[in-house]
This record gives C-alpha cells, structure tokens and sequence, in this order.
C-alpha cells in the first residue's frame, strides 16, 4: 500500500504521462510532507540518532570531558605550585630581612660596645694621668716645702754669721757666739 | 527539472526494504542521516584522538563545542539537568552537522524534512514529559499553574498554558524545518536565475552577475542559519528540560 507510490516517485521524471492516477497524485504532494517515507524516515533516524547518542554518550563526551578536567586539575596544581613557591619565596625574604635586621642591631651593638669601652678606658687613663699628676704635683709641693723649711732654718746660721762677722769689723774682737744667737733671734722675731 | 527548486527535497529509494507492509527503505534520507553521525562523530572522536592538555586547533574547536552546550545547559537548567547533557549534545551536533552538510551543492537535507524535526521535537518533549513525572510525579503538573495568579485567571491561565505546551513540539520543529526548506529554496531559486539568465547570451550573463551575488550571500546568511537553529534547537530544549526539573516556575 505504501510501496506503490514511492515507487512510482523514484521514476517520476521522465515517464510522468504513462502512470497511473495514484502517481499523479503522489507526484503532486510537495515532499516533505509525503507521508509515504514517514516509517523510513523515523526509522532511519531513530536507528542513526541513537547510535549517535551511544556513541557520543560512551566514547567522546567522557573522553573531552576527561581532557578538560586534567586540563582544569593541571591549572589548578600548577597555580597551587605557584602559590607555594611564592609563599617560600615570601618566607625567604622575611627571613632574610629578619637576619638582615639582626645582623644590624648586632653590629650597632658591637659599635657601641667597642665605643663605650674606648671611653671608659680614655677615662680611666686620664684619672690615671690626672691622679699622678696630682701626685707629682703634691710631691713637689712637699719637696718646696722641705727646702722653704730648710731654708727657713738656715737663715738663722747665716744672720749669727754675718752678725758675727759685722761685730768682728766694727768693734774688733770676738763676739761672744751666744749673745750673738740671741741677738739675732730677737731681731727674728 | 533542474530548475525545480523542490527537486531537491525528493527522496530516493537506494535500498528497498519492507517490513510488515510498512516502507522502511534506505534512502538518500537515510544516507544523509548515516553521514552526519559519521562526520560528526569522525570529527569528534578523531579531533580529540591525541587527548592534548595543549589543545590543537581542531581539538579545540570539539573542545569549545562541549562547553558552549555545556554552559547552554548549565545556565538554563541548572547543575541538575547536567544529566541530559549527552542527550542535548547529540542533538545540537547532529542537527548542526546536518545543517551544513545540506548547504553542500547536490548534497540532501535531512532537517528539511518535517517528519525529522518533528520526531527530534517528540522525542524533547517525550522526554520532558516522561522524566517530569518520574522526578516530580503529579507534581509535574504543577507546570500549568503559575504562582501568583488570582483565583479567578486560574483556569484561563491552565488553559493558555496547555495550549503553549502542547505547540512546543509543533514550533519546534516547524521552526526548524521551515527554515531549512526557505533557505534552500531561496537559494534554489537564485542559483537558477543564474543559469536561466545566461542562456540568454551577452546580456543575460552580465545581467546574472546579481543573482550570482545574491547566491553567494544568501550562501553565507545560510550557514549563519543552520548554526542559529541548531542553537536555538538547543537551547529550547534545555528550556523545556528545565521545565522537567523545577516545575513549579
């Protein structure tokens, strides 16, 4: 029943005259809308589309779909990496600051040590300096004194003498030595 | 006969077959439904063969056709519908490949014929309705209630949206299939002007030069078309698969 028409369609071209009036008819269909190849039509699809869908369902989409996530995975471990690296190399640099800042409170430090003893060495030196000095100094403020004393002390002799002397040219004779002693004590005090 | 711009919607028999006084033949239908799944699954599976992480140009041109109906997916239906992705997939490429084996010259359109769109449009819907149920139950047909409408609409609004429902199918696929068929008798009919104007000698081949013009445009717009409607294909019936989801609007 169906046979007919189709058939008749296939050879339709040239021999359209001899055939009969259900060809004409099939013939005059616009065919899209033929239904005489509706059940191939439907059949060929379903069979076409669904080994299409298996295909795709069982081969490629699990297969794209796996090339995209090992991409995605590998993007996402390198941006970890990444960010692990920066984060050592962050660490790195604070350590290296931190070591840095050491280093420099050290050497001021050692600076400072080195210059706080320098000070109180030149210091010690100079109370040294100072002290033997004074010590000098005192020493021969002794020593005048001594010398004032002796001197002191002599100048009674040397008076006696010269009165003694100054006796023998003017009176001429011998001084008596004891009243010339207090004589001149008097005068000295 | 040339000339005849509908000549080229008509099926040939390549192998007849008959099963149960039903005409199952193998048809030149049939041998462009066998070429579309084999160049697109060709392609598909050859292009992604080397399963680079650095992605060839061919790899990523599969690669970019996953993820637009992927995001297609996602955005209209949610993370949920990412189940009916091979579904949706298989669908957008083969009406896709389809499409454009069509605008080869000689070569047959499977999608310019209605009883195709409308069994892919079926199939959506089948699908829509028998998962709908099976998810939701009789909640499914919360679907034609919207929230938020007075008492009084209720019926009028169930009513309309039956109606809309129902003529899912229809426009789907009319919308498919229309748009193939006016392609490509438009096309049909230019590229003909061309050849009947030329017979016409000196002036006739200068006076083809537009209609010559207009084929090689029209040839453009049509390759814009097969992908717009294998998009918009798609992109309905992850709408209409959203509705399966979360009816309730």
């Amino acid at each position: 029943m169906f046979v007919t028409p189709a058939f008749a369609q296939e050879q339709a071209p040239a021999t359209n005259e001899t055939h009969s009036l259900e060809h004409a008819e099939s013939e005059a269909k616009f065919p899209p809308f033929d239904p005489s190849f509706y059940p191939s039509q439907i059949l060929w699809l379903a069979i076409t589309f669904g080994l299409f869908y298996i295909f795709l369902k069982r081969v490629v989409l699990p297969r794209v779909g796996g090339i995209l996530e090992v991409r995605r995975d590998r993007i996402a471990q390198d941006l970890d990496q990444a960010a692990l690296m920066k984060s050592e190399a962050d660490a790195a640099v604070a350590a290296y600051e931190q070591e840095l800042a050491e280093a420099k409170a050290k050497a001021n430090a050692i600076g400072q040590q080195a210059r706080d003893g320098a000070k109180a060495d030149a210091e010690a030196e100079r109370k040294q300096v100072e002290a033997g000095l004074e010590q000098k100094l005192a020493e021969a403020e002794g020593r005048i004194a001594a010398i004032k004393a002796a001197a002191m002390k002599e100048v009674g002799t040397i008076a006696e003498d010269t009165t003694a002397a100054i006796v023998q040219e003017l009176v001429g004779g011998k001084a008596d030595k004891a009243a010339v002693a207090a004589a001149v004590k008097a005068a000295q005090e | 006969m040339s000339n005849d711009p509908i000549h080229q919607f008509h099926i040939t028999k390549l192998i007849p077959i008959e099963i149960g006084g039903y005409d199952f033949s193998f048809t030149n239908s049939s041998a462009f439904m066998v070429a579309t799944i084999a160049v697109a699954g060709a392609f598909l599976f050859l292009t992604t063969s080397s399963r680079g992480l650095i992605p060839s140009r061919l790899q990523s041109i599969s690669e970019m056709s996953y993820e637009f109906v992927a995001s297609m997916l996602r955005d209209a239906a949610g993370s949920h519908g990412m189940k009916f992705f091979p579904f949706v997939f298989s669908l957008f490429m083969f009406v896709l490949v389809a499409n454009l084996l069509g605008l080869f010259p000689y070569f047959f359109t499977v999608t310019s014929q209605i009883i195709v769109t409308f069994a892919l449009a079926l199939l959506v819907i089948g699908t829509v309705i028998v998962y709908g149920f099976m998810k939701n139950g009789i909640g499914f047909l919360k679907l034609f209630v919207p929230s938020g409408v007075p008492g009084i609409l209720v019926p009028l609004v169930v009513l309309i949206e039956i109606i809309s429902f129902l003529s899912r199918p229809i426009s789907l696929s009319v919308r498919l299939f229309a748009n193939m068929l006016a392609g490509h008798i438009t096309l049909k009919v230019f590229a003909g002007f061309v050849a009947s104007l030329s017979a016409f000698g000196a002036i006739g081949v200068a006076g083809s030069i537009l209609p010559l013009a207009m084929t090689v445009a029209i040839t453009a717009l049509e390759v814009l078309v097969a992908f717009l409607q294998a998009y918009v294909f798609a992109v309905l019936t992850c709408m209409y698969l959203n509705d399966a989801l979360h009816p309730g609007h």
